[in-house]
């Protein structure tokens, strides 16, 4: 029986509103609290209890709210993350989030000095290249450390690693020219990458959840600084329109000065606004790979149509690995960001065929142009960039296939969704370890050509 | 009677999966099946039933489904799943083994023993 008394109504009103604070509950749990509530004061009134004494018995029963949210909070480890980027109450202290400004803006501006003091010291273009990574992300760990409070151990047991890459970066004696000091180059971001995660992570790098939660925040960073980009883009392009047309060249100072500092100042700014309104770009996440998932099976499926019709593929080298390899990085970040996003207690639905389809489908592809590759490799031998691509083949495929077979599985109710989060972010250090292997080991094997 | 807030997280999943072995049910009801199985003695912080509900259903022992209460409202229903079944099984297991190990020390204390037999 439903109670019509109107104070009732009432209270309940207020208690609802005062649950609906707490970001870690949902609006749908609130609906079973309720429910509950209401049976509650419902089977207490029966034993003759009035309406209010009924109430406040059976809301504190429910218990004492702080705790019952920590405990949501705990299970749902993703709603926490909303939490996080709530814009800070005001009651919060202005004071702290100046205090945050100012941190960043100095780090930031720190990360262009050290680009702009290498670019001087080094003079040669490829050596700040060779070296970027180690030049601006200290500084993007530093607001990590800042931010996490973390301990010095952690920091020092971290610049180990650091120093291991610089050192190799720098001290190989790799050919200029040769392709085994790009691979070193670009993988050693990606190893660095993954000290970061370990900063962010404030120490706690083994937890599957502080590993998702780093995997959005690598989303969600790179469309800041894609958005930030366009912005400065545009600003950059007025400013030498304008001053072309009074016959000022603005260029030199735009190379010099305002790209190296703007540029990793960029990436510092953008982490900082990630940490701060999260949730802005958490909820396109999903919309995105909603639109891309259907997309890109389409482009797959012209792939493998176009394969079988002209019957084998011309012009087999390596480019057509580094294409399949990027075909293969993108379905997987379709497939990380909407699982990253998934209610994991949703049952199974279109979408998750959907993304099934996409992964075999992917897979499909990179069987056709592998055995393709293998027989030519198998004449020609291998080189440095053939290997580092097929062994970053190999890394992705076997991170897809058994994406897949978890899949499968699950649509099939033969277990929960939770293997497969598990499995995203269990395999990610995999990546960090075939970077580490190209940047360290391969330059000696392929005699730093 | 006051019960010690570990024994009864360590219970309280067994307690929930043994009541959902017997039907699917929802929270209230799961709660007061809880208080006539301890003849009112065992009482539960209400709230805290739903997350641990939750954390179940990710965990695959329950499964939820939505459906209507009497008066209409959405009432969330938990039913166990073959997985449930077989933990707890696996607990009942456990806490039996703890039981007896209990029994033996209260008859070593000599204390009637049947202040055990609830959790068994």
């Amino acid at each position: 029986m439903m109670s019509t008394n109107p104070q009732l109504e009432a209270q309940i009103d207020q208690w609802r509103g005062y649950v609906q604070r707490r970001r870690a509950i949902s609006a749908s749990d609130i609906e079973e609290m309720e429910d509950h509530l209401r049976e509650q004061v419902t089977d207490l009134t029966r034993t003759g209890l009035d309406d209010d004494e009924a109430f406040l018995v059976s809301v504190k029963r429910m218990g004492n709210l702080d705790e019952v949210s920590r405990e949501f909070a705990r299970e749902h480890s993703d709603r926490l993350w909303k939490q996080l980027v709530l814009v800070p109450e005001p009651s919060d202290g202005g004071a702290r989030s100046w205090r945050e400004l100012g941190v960043v803006l100095s780090l930031a501006v720190g990360a262009g000095i050290a680009v702009k003091t290498g670019v001087e010291l080094f003079g040669d273009e490829t050596v700040v290249m060779r070296n970027i990574g180690l030049l601006v992300l200290p500084f993007l760990a530093g607001y990590f450390v800042w931010k996490r409070k973390l301990t010095w151990r952690v920091g020092a047991a971290l610049l180990v690693p650091f120093a291991l890459l610089a050192v190799v970066l720098n001290v190989y004696p790799f050919d200029p020219d040769g392709s085994t000091l790009f691979l070193a180059a670009s993988h050693s971001i990606v190893a660095l990458w993954a000290l970061v995660s370990v900063v962010y992570a404030g120490g706690r790098w083994r937890s599957d959840a502080r590993r998702m939660d780093y995997v959005r925040f690598t989303g969600e960073l790179a469309i800041y600084f894609v958005l930030i980009a366009l912005g400065g883009g545009v600003l950059i392009g007025l400013t030498l329109g304008t001053l072309g047309l009074v016959g000022v060249d603005f260029e030199p100072v735009l190379e010099s000065w305002i790209l190296p500092f703007c540029v990793p100042g960029a990436l510092i700014v953008a982490a900082w606004l990630v940490e701060a309104k999260q949730n802005v770009v958490e909820n396109i996440a999903p919309v995105l790979t909603r639109v891309f998932t259907p997309l890109t099976i389409v482009m797959l499926l012209v792939f493998l149509g176009v394969f079988a019709t002209t019957g084998g593929l011309l012009d087999v080298d390596r480019e057509l690995l580094i294409l399949m390899d990027m075909v293969l990085v993108l379905v997987l970040c379709l497939l990380l960001y909407s699982i990253s996003a998934r209610d994991s207690l949703a049952p199974p639905g279109l979408f998750d065929v959907l993304q099934l389809v996409l992964v075999v489908a992917a897979l499909a592809v990179d069987a056709v142009t592998l055995s393709a590759m293998l027989t030519r490799i198998a004449e020609f031998g291998f080189s440095a960039n053939k290997a580092a691509a097929l062994g970053l083949n190999l890394v992705l495929l076997v991170h897809l296939a058994w994406s897949a077979w978890l899949s499968v599985g699950f649509l099939r109710g033969k277990h929960p969704f939770d293997p497969i989060e598990r499995w995203q972010t269990r395999y990610l250090p995999a990546y960090a370890g075939w970077a580490l292997v190209v940047v360290v080991i391969f330059p000696p094997v392929f005699a730093f050509a | 009677m006051h019960i010690d807030k570990d024994l009864v997280a360590a219970s309280a999943t067994p307690l929930v999966l043994g009541i959902l072995a017997d039907g699917e049910s929802y929270g209230y009801a799961i709660v007061k099946r809880v208080n006539e199985l301890s003849g009112g003695r065992m009482q539960w912080t209400d709230g805290m039933l739903y997350p641990l509900l939750h954390r179940l259903e990710r965990l695959g022992y329950v499964e939820a489904s939505w459906g209507t209460s009497e008066a209409g409202r959405r009432r969330k229903h938990y039913a166990i799943t073959q997985a449930g079944r077989e933990t707890l099984a696996d607990r009942q297991q456990q806490w039996s083994v703890v039981a007896d190990a209990l029994k033996q020390v209260w008859q070593d204390v000599q204390r009637p023993p049947a202040v055990v037999e609830g959790w068994a």
